[in-house]
Formats: structure tokens, sequence, C-alpha cells
């Protein structure tokens, strides 16, 4: 079993007890783990589900249902390329494979200095502005390689 | 020069996609060096996406639009005078009579485009809250009388009737229900429901809230993919400024009765737009389908009768409660009343939203209003209603665009998408995609959809590879026939339109090929 380090694990359980009382609180506990953290760490789940008092395979079946949810810790920035039909309409698979190419990683792969993660989206809602992507919750549009390249040099 | 000129540029995520964030910091700049106050407001989209970053600016002979605007347009639009509308390259006249728009019939997004979406008062100004006005002094049964007798079907791409839908909740006694609003807008080439909660969120509260009032729900979710960050924003915003207002909260409007409403976020699973999956979503749990009967207006979130409605019918309730069922009714052709926002995504020219009563042709909206493809090419193929919705080829674009005509020719309307490819299109491909997305995104609790997708993927693999062609299209035909008789929802059961409907009108391209 991993562990983490104690600032971490306070940090989940001081989420598990802020968000507990609530309505059907495990996603909702998931998200914020997530976003303190960067992921959901393996030893983050027996903390959660006994906070929560369910099992830890309830935790853990959760976690693995949702794509959002992530195992291990990404790059410093996530960039997601959008796959689905109207961004491959435009030009979607041209651009993955010079993503690829680009930081020389495939689909949910990190760059070896832990800059970038890679990752397919199906769908941003973006479909008149295709082929789209969003980098950190940022949603880019009529995106080009040139354009990916540029927006990958501009990140910190 | 008036002290402070008023200029509207998008917030929304489409139109900050392609530069208006930086096109406003430039605007702020320049006026800042030229020692003008501007009065800048984030509006939502109108809709018109090629034209965006579309500017508009408050003139006394109205809204005059300028797009698309880049950063290094700025300059010349301030020597231009274009804060009192001059004449510039970029200049489009009035933003509601570009040409566009003009034929549009826009009640469900009357108002995205054109306010403040941060601001009660300028919804209110625009027509808002009419509706709950009009519903505050109705009772319940009344209330869901009018929904059903405007002919409103869910626009999420069930197609129910939602006036029967509310009856039911209504019906049921219980000491919880729930309004319970699906925002997991997946599908591809459809993006009306974020258009309308960063455009006009206050319309979908309202309509939540008119919903929670006549049926006896207390409390409301809008369940919201993680994909749409900005939506989540703009919805967090709103709903504080509703509290504020006391138009949500323990006395609504006044009238000492109670609506509350919450956003929580989905986490990237496509079956969460199934109303049962998005139930146990919303319940914490996997998005695993649920077996019907019972229907979750009996039992629905925590076992407790719920309204699930999508965002554009819940966003359409004010419209007709402030103007009336029949007024709403009068709108659209045969079983298929009112109006539909399409959204024209993928290789189109002039994509965006065209809110219209049905009755239009696919033709009509992908010339007339498209402009034909992106490319320039001829257009091969649309997709309409999403990755689980039929491939269209041009002998049927005449159909028109409702409900009945489109089933009758085997496709499905869906929440309006249409995504159009050009003559470079492999079908093939795209049949292989559909099944490769419904074996990513199967919850997996029924063997047709999770195994069958990944057998299919193998199948056209095959065909593709050489292998057997006629027998492995066989093969497929009969997986397809399997997958849609047998699947528990609608992801398994409708992920082999696309695949028959490619076979059916673009079988040449099921052939083997040379690898590239």
């Amino acid at each position: 079993m991993q562990t983490m380090n104690p600032g971490d694990t306070a940090t989940v359980q001081r989420i598990v007890s802020e968000l507990k009382g609530r309505p059907g609180p495990l996603l909702e506990v998931l998200h914020a783990v997530q976003a303190a953290l960067g992921y959901i760490p393996p030893a983050a789940v027996p903390l959660v589900a006994e906070g929560l008092n369910l099992s830890r395979a309830e935790v853990h079946g959760v976690v693995t249902f949702y794509h959002y949810f992530r195992h291990s810790r990404p790059g410093a920035h996530t960039v997601s390329l959008c796959q689905a039909e109207a961004c491959q309409s435009q030009g979607a698979e041209a651009l993955a494979r010079h993503a690829r190419r680009r930081l020389g990683i495939d689909f949910h792969g990190t760059t070896a200095d832990g800059r970038f993660t890679l990752e397919p989206i199906y769908c941003l809602g973006n479909c008149a502005c295709s082929p789209a992507a969003m980098i950190d919750g940022r949603l880019l549009g009529r995106v080009t390689p040139e354009r990916f390249d540029a927006l990958i040099e501009e990140q910190p | 020069m008036p002290t402070s000129v008023r200029l509207y540029v998008p917030g929304d995520a489409g139109a900050t996609s392609v530069g208006a964030d930086a096109v406003a910091r430039a605007l702020a700049q320049e006026a800042g060096r030229r020692g003008v106050t501007l009065d800048l407001v984030r509006n939502g989209s109108r809709g018109a996406y090629w034209l965006e970053p579309l500017v508009e600016v408050v003139t006394p002979a109205g809204r005059i639009g300028y797009g698309p605007v880049t950063p290094a347009d700025v300059p010349g639009l301030f020597a231009a005078d274009f804060l009192a509308g001059g004449k510039h390259p970029l200049a489009l006249g009035p933003a509601a009579s570009i040409r566009w728009f003009a034929g549009q019939q826009r009640l469900t997004f009357e108002r995205v485009g054109v306010v403040d979406p941060t601001s009660v008062a300028d919804y209110v100004q625009h027509g808002g809250y009419q509706g709950l006005a009009r519903a505050l002094a109705m009772t319940g049964a009344q209330v869901v009388q009018a929904i059903t007798t405007s002919g409103l079907r869910g626009r999420g791409g069930a197609a129910f009737p939602t006036g029967i839908k509310w009856k039911t909740v209504l019906e049921q006694s219980a000491a919880q229900k729930f309004v319970t609003c699906n925002a997991d807008e997946g599908d591809s080439g459809t993006f009306s429901d974020r258009m309308l909660m960063e455009g006009d969120p206050f319309t979908l509260i309202e309509g939540m809230t008119i919903a929670g009032l006549a049926v006896g729900a207390t409390q409301g979710y809008i369940y919201l993919r993680a994909e749409y960050p900005h939506a989540h924003r703009a919805l967090k915003t709103a709903i504080a400024a509703a509290y504020q207002a006391h138009y949500l909260g323990a006395d609504v409007a006044g009238s000492g009765r109670r609506f509350d409403l919450e956003v929580r976020l989905g986490a990237g699973a496509y079956i969460c737009g199934e109303e049962t999956s998005m139930l146990e979503s919303l319940e914490g749990k996997r998005g695993e389908v649920r077996v019907r009967p019972p229907l979750p207006a009996i039992k629905g979130l925590f076992g407790q009768p719920t309204i699930v409605n999508n965002v554009v019918t819940l966003a359409t309730v004010p419209w007709i409660l402030a103007h009336g069922a029949e007024a709403y009714a009068n709108f659209g052709t045969g079983k298929s009343r009112g109006t539909l926002p399409i959204q024209l995504a993928g290789n189109i020219k002039r994509g965006g939203l065209v809110e219209r009563a049905f009755g239009l042709s696919l033709r009509e909206l992908l010339y007339d209003y498209g402009g034909g493809s992106a490319s320039g090419r001829p257009i091969r193929a649309v997709q309409i209603g999403g990755p689980l919705g039929a491939y269209v080829p041009p002998s049927q674009f005449d159909t028109v665009v409702d409900y009945e005509a489109l089933a009758a020719i085997g496709a499905l309307l869906g929440h309006g998408g249409i995504v159009v490819f050009d003559d470079t299109v492999d079908m093939a491909r795209m049949a292989r995609y559909a099944m490769e997305f419904c074996a990513i995104e199967s919850c997996g609790k029924c063997t047709p959809c999770r195994i069958g997708s990944t057998r299919g993927v193998e199948v056209i693999d095959r065909i593709l590879a050489g292998t057997d062609g006629e027998r492995n299209v066989q093969l497929l035909e009969e997986l397809c026939d399997t997958m849609v008789q047998g699947s528990l929802c609608g992801l398994g059961g409708m992920a082999p339109f696309p695949v028959q409907s490619a076979l059916k009108h673009f079988r040449e391209d099921f052939r083997a090929r040379t690898r590239q």
C-alpha cells in the first residue's frame, strides 16, 4: 500500500469531514481531492471510504469508473485534445498525431520532464470552432498544428 | 465623446477559445491610452461562431457589431471611431439584423448573447421572471397543464412529452421530490446547453424553479459535465445572485415557498447523459444505468419522485409560462411543436446555433445558414444527434428537421446537433469510431454494449484488412442487430445506428485498404 505524506492525508481528511454531511457526497469529495492534490492517490481511497462509511471497493469502483479522475500525478499542464466527430471532421486526428510527435508522448502519457500530460477528450462543446483543445481548463478553438506549438511554447 | 461607452465582448467559452479574452484586454488597454472609459460587459455568444470574437458597441442606432475581431484590429477600430458605430471592414451593422439571425425564431435563446449573464436586474429588464410570476398565480396542476398544452418535448434527445413527465411527479405523494437538470451535454456537435448556461443562466434557474413549485419539489440539482468549467463558473455566479435577490431559497419571489438549487459536477462519463445513470452519479455512485421501471418520475434521485429534464427543455419553460402555451404550440409542425436550437458543427463554413421552428429542411440549414462546408469541398455526409445518430447522405438533405420526419428515414434528431463532413471522410473509419466510442464509454452493465462494441471494432478492422470481407460485413450487421435489440439503454442500443447507416449509404467505403 502506498502512503501519503501527512499534509496530503490531512487535506483528504479535512475534505471528507467538510463534505460528508451532504447527500451522495462521494463524487464531490473526489472532485475536491483531485482539485487539491491533482489526482486521487490510491492511499486516499481507504481514508475516503472510512470517512463516508463506504467500502474501499465502492470508492475504488467510483474512482475507476469516471475518466476524469486520475490515478497518478499529472504533469504541470494537462493538454486535452478533442477526438469526437465534429473535431475529426476538421482534422483532429492529424492534430493528435502532431501533438504526440511534438510532445514525444502518446495519449495518457506525461513528458519525461513532468511538464505536459496529453489526454484525449470526447467533446468540449466547441464544435463550431473545431478542432478544439483544452489546456488546464482553458478552452481553445480552431487549433492548427502551428497554434498548438505556439500554445505549448507559451506555457510557463 | 460620451463619458462611458458600453461594449459587449462575449465571455462565452467558444468565443474565448478563439481569442475573446485577448480582444477584451486589448480594448481596455487601447481605451485607457485614449482616455476613454469603457463599460465592458462579457455577454454570452449569439451563436454565430464564425464571427467570434464578435464585439458589439451600444450606439443610438442600436448595438453595432464588429467581427471577427483580433487584438491587432483594436487600434484600427478606435481610429475608425467604432465606439460611435464608425465604418470599418469588420463592421456588420446592427448585430441583431445580421442576416444569419434575422430569419431565426429565438424563444429559448432570446436573451443569450444579449444580456449580462451575471445580472439579475438585466435579466428582469429583458423579460426574465415573468414566467415565474405567472406560475405563482397558478396551481401546480395548471402549470403542468400549460406545459402539456405547449407540446414541449424533451430536448435532450428522447423527445418525451415534458408535461406528462411532470404530471407523474405531481401525482406522487412524497416527503421530498427533486428537479434535476441533465447538463451532461456529451454529444459531439452539440453546444446549446453550454451556450445557454453561460449566456443566460437565469433562464435555466427560473425554469427549474417553476418546475419545482409546480410539482412540489423543493430541491433542484444541475448535473453538469466536468468538461464545462466556464459554464460551471457562470452557473455558480448566477445561482448566488438568484439567492441574493430572493429568487431562490426559503421565500421564492416573496411567495413564501422554498426552492433550493445547486450544481453537481460529473466526471467525464458520456453514459451519465442517460437519465438513470445520471441519477446514480448524482448519488455519488458509478454511473451504471438502472433498469426501468420504476421510472425516475416515481422513484428517482435517492428513491424519490424526480423530474429529469435537459437544459434546453427547462430553459424553455419560462417562455411558455410568460407567453402562453398556445403561443409556443403555434410554432412547429406535426407533433414537433415549438422551436429547436439546432447546432451546426464540424466542417461547416458558418457554424453555430440556429433556433427556428421545427420544419426547416436539412438543405436550408446546411447551405442557407451554414454556407456549405468550411473546406469548400462537397458535403458527403452529416451526422445528426450525436455519436449515436445516423449518418445522412446528400440524397436525403430535403428531409425536414423534426422528430417524425427524421425517424422516417431511420435517423434521429437527438439534441439537435448536426456534424458536417466533406468528401474526404472515410465512412468505414467513422463506423469504427462509433463502436470504439461505445466501447470506451459503456458502463459495462449489459453484455451487448460492453462486449458487442469491442467485437464491433474488431470486425470492422478485419473488413478493412481484407479478411473475409463479405462474411464480416454480414457479421457486423448481425452484431448491430443484437446490440440494438439486446442492450439495456440507448448507448448500446443506438451506437449501431451510425454503423448501420454508414453500411447502408456508404457501403463502398467498407473495402480492404492498404495500410498507410
